[in-house]
This record gives C-alpha cells, structure tokens and sequence, in this order.
C-alpha cells in the first residue's frame, strides 16, 4: 500500500512539464489533484519512473466567461467549480452534477483536467464534457490543439492523449435552454454512479424545439444521445412526454453486467431516471 | 532523490530535508512528526480517517504527497483543541456520544469543521451526505450526525 520509487519533478511552466514528460520517454505520468492516481500509485498498479506534478504551475486554474462559452483551466479544484456562481449560471447542469462528485474532501483537491484525463466511465466531470460538447485544450511536444469531448472519450479509463500531452482547458459552449435536470443513482452518495442521466431543452408552445441529453454508467464512456435528441423534438409535450421519453432512452443503451449491477437493472433505473428527469426539465420551463 | 519540505503544522514551523517523494503525507505526519492523532485506514481514499486540513480544506492526506505538502499550512486532529480545552465540535461530540472505538474520530472532526465552514447543515440529509466521504466502522452514524448537527445549531445562534 506505498508507491514504488519514483523521481518527482515539479515544473512551474507548461513547457518545463512537456520537457519532464517527453525526457521521460513513455515512463512518465502527470500529477494533477491525485485523487485518481493516488490510489492507483498506493497500489502499484501505476509504477512511473517519474512523476511530474502540475500543481506548481498557476495559470491552469480558472473560470471565465469567453463569449457564448465557459472556459475551465485544467487545474481548477472540484469545489471551485461547484462553488462557482457563473458556472451555476451558465452552465447549470454541470453545478448541480458538482454535488455527485466524490466526497467533500476529494472534491477539495481533485481537478477538471485530471478527471478527464482519468476518464472514468461513470465520472461525472467525463459526462458533463460530453453533455455540453466541450473542446478540450491539450498542449503537447507539437504546441496546441484542441479535441472534441467526443474524439477525447476511447474506451473506460482511456483517452485518446500521446503520453507528453497535458489537457490545459476545457471550452463548455452554453446551452440557450429554459429546463433542465441532473439525475443520478450511486450506491453511497459520491460514490461512482450506477446510472445517471443530463437533460437540458428549449421548449416550445407543445414540443420540445431543442434538446440534450447524455448518459453515464450504462457503457465504457459517458454517451451522448443525439439520436434520443432529435426523436424527443417529435413527440407533443403532455402527460405522457416524460414516459416515451424513458422508453426513447431506454432502448438506446445496452449496459454491461458487473459486480454493482446487472444490465437489467442500470437499464431500468436509467429508465426511471429519464421520467424524472424530463419531468423536472418540463415542470422548470417559463 | 529527495526533496526539503517546509511547511506548518499546527501552527508549528518543520523544515524537514530529503523527503523521499513517494512519502504519502499520512506517513510524513504520523512518522516523521510523530503526530499519531491522524489515523490511517484504507490508504485509497475511501475511509476518510486520515482526513487533516491543507490550507483550510479537508483533503485525504493518504492521497497527498509528503512533498506536495511543501509552503502548506496544515491542521491535524492534534490541532483542533486540546484534551483540557476541546474546540466545539469536540465538545459535541462527547456531549452527544459521537465516537465509539474512536478510529474514525479524527476524521469525522476533520470533515466536521470543514463542512460547518462551506455549508449551511440545516438538514440530516446534508450532514450525511456531507459525511457520505467518512466511515466508522462501529456504524455509530446517528450520534456523529446528531454531534454535528448539533455544533451546526450552535453556530447559527453565534452569528
């Protein structure tokens, strides 16, 4: 339960950590909040030769507005962005999602970039980028480019990064909805979800003119379900809209059994979820 | 390689050199300082017992660095009140039975003090959920929660 030896650098430019993980040849790993890499360093299930900690380099933390999108530096805490009074603004779903987020003291240190990077299939920060289609900001031995949330997401716990890239911001583009709502079951409260659900819509007079919707816990990446989304914009807003919608999302995912779960039951209460949600969306629309 | 470490403890200046990095701080408190009141359970971040104050916020200290700890002032259970003088939550804590074997204790006054300062703890369901993060092994969850609750009602009356 102690890491194995490992150097530790600790640059305080982005260039100096691209350097430290390009000198490191495939053998290096980024330290972030740790709160991810930790447990798995504890372990030994990670051993890098060296370790390069991010944590001194201060530009990497913040969150401004940038026309119609929201802007987070890749070093920004948890619990600065649930605490975020422009984030609960602008990006609603993404605040109320904050709560979920593992325990108060993991949310005191854990960050955005690392959970990301981390890309645990039922994280919420992973899901939230692909809910609000984020572009992430990486920064790698070719300078910058940017990658879209859905190209970033391979497979559980794998990013599509090379090994000296640094995720360094994350663009969420706001949404112009009127109702939304953020749905999750876990075993324990902060726990990894068992199945969650994001909505957000524009509606109109008697249909929905404009919807979102993502899903987590149900495959090895967090979805979004574009398909749901254009189908739930043909159906009349009534009593039934939150039933049809639960069937909509209901069949479009095939969860996996595991030791939490069977696939029958993450399908059910991802079913149950949906109602609420599109019940909660529907009911907070002017 | 290692690393100096500057930091302060419980309001107690340390210049500790060549920290070895894969130090955990939980270890560097409790056997380089001597400070035993953290405890260390689970050492992957899911018990909550080793849980201290990093500049003000609750962190997992068996997910922390030794040497990432260097500038940080830290809080430990040793911190908070002493035997003859217990700071309030502690005082709540006794008056209302909220410890049994005591294992988990440092961590729940930890998680306690750090909860009283971010939010408004008017209800049960947010103490728990607030303590969601903590396990005692004793399951003696109702007296922590009402400890806590507690403490919280004081405060209201305070400010």
């Amino acid at each position: 339960m102690k890491p194995v030896k490992f150097d530790y650098v600790a640059p305080t430019t982005l260039d100096a950590a691209v350097e430290a993980l390009t000198a490191a040849n495939g053998e290096g790993k980024l330290l972030a909040g740790g709160q991810s890499l930790l447990p798995l360093l504890n372990f030994r299930m990670s051993r890098p030769a060296v370790l390069v900690d991010l944590n001194g380099i201060n530009d990497l933390s913040f969150i401004e507005l940038r026309g119609d999108s929201v802007a987070i530096g890749a070093l920004t805490r948890h619990r600065e962005i649930e605490h975020s009074p422009l984030i609960a603004s602008k990006l609603p779903v993404m605040s109320a999602a904050m709560r979920h987020v593992a325990h108060l003291a993991i949310r005191n240190r854990g960050t955005i970039g690392g959970s990301l990077s981390h890309a645990d299939p039922a994280a919420e920060l992973p899901m939230m980028a692909m809910f609000y289609n984020a572009s992430l900001i990486v920064q790698g031995a070719g300078g910058r480019r940017t990658v879209a949330a859905k190209d970033f997401f391979v497979d559980a716990l794998t990013n599509s990064l090379e090994p000296e890239d640094i995720v360094v911001e994350i663009e969420f583009p706001v949404l112009q909805h009127d109702g939304w709502a953020f749905e999750e079951v876990a075993r324990r409260f902060g726990d990894f979800a068992l199945a969650s659900i994001a909505v957000s819509i524009r509606s109109g007079p008697s249909s929905i003119m404009d919807a979102r919707v993502a899903v987590m816990g149900v495959a090895d990446t967090p979805l979004r379900l574009q398909d749901v989304e254009k189908q739930v914009c043909e159906i009349e807003i009534d009593g039934g809209t939150s039933e049809r919608f639960s069937e909509l999302v209901m069949s479009s995912v095939t969860p996996h059994s595991d030791l939490h779960a069977s696939a029958e039951y993450r399908k059910h209460l991802l079913g149950e979820l949906a109602k609420r949600a599109m019940r909660t969306a529907l009911a907070a629309r002017r | 390689m290692a690393v100096n470490v500057s930091l302060t403890v419980n309001g107690t200046r340390h210049d500790i050199a060549d920290v070895e990095p894969r130090l955990l701080l939980s270890d560097f408190l409790r056997e380089t300082l001597g400070l035993t009141g953290t405890h260390v359970g689970c050492e992957h971040g899911v018990c909550g017992a080793c849980t201290v104050l990093v500049n003000g916020h609750s962190v997992r200290s068996c997910l922390m660095l030794a040497v990432q700890a260097n500038r940080a002032e830290i809080t430990t259970v040793e911190g908070l009140g002493t035997p003859e003088a217990l700071n309030e939550l502690q005082i709540q804590f006794r008056e209302h039975h909220g410890l049994q074997c005591g294992f988990c204790t440092p961590g729940m006054l930890i998680t306690g003090e750090d909860l009283l300062n971010k939010y408004p703890l008017a209800t049960d369901e947010e103490i728990r959920e607030g303590l969601s993060g903590n396990l005692c092994r004793c399951t003696g969850y109702q007296n922590i929660v009402a400890a806590i609750r507690s403490a919280a009602a004081i405060r209201r009356e305070k400010t």
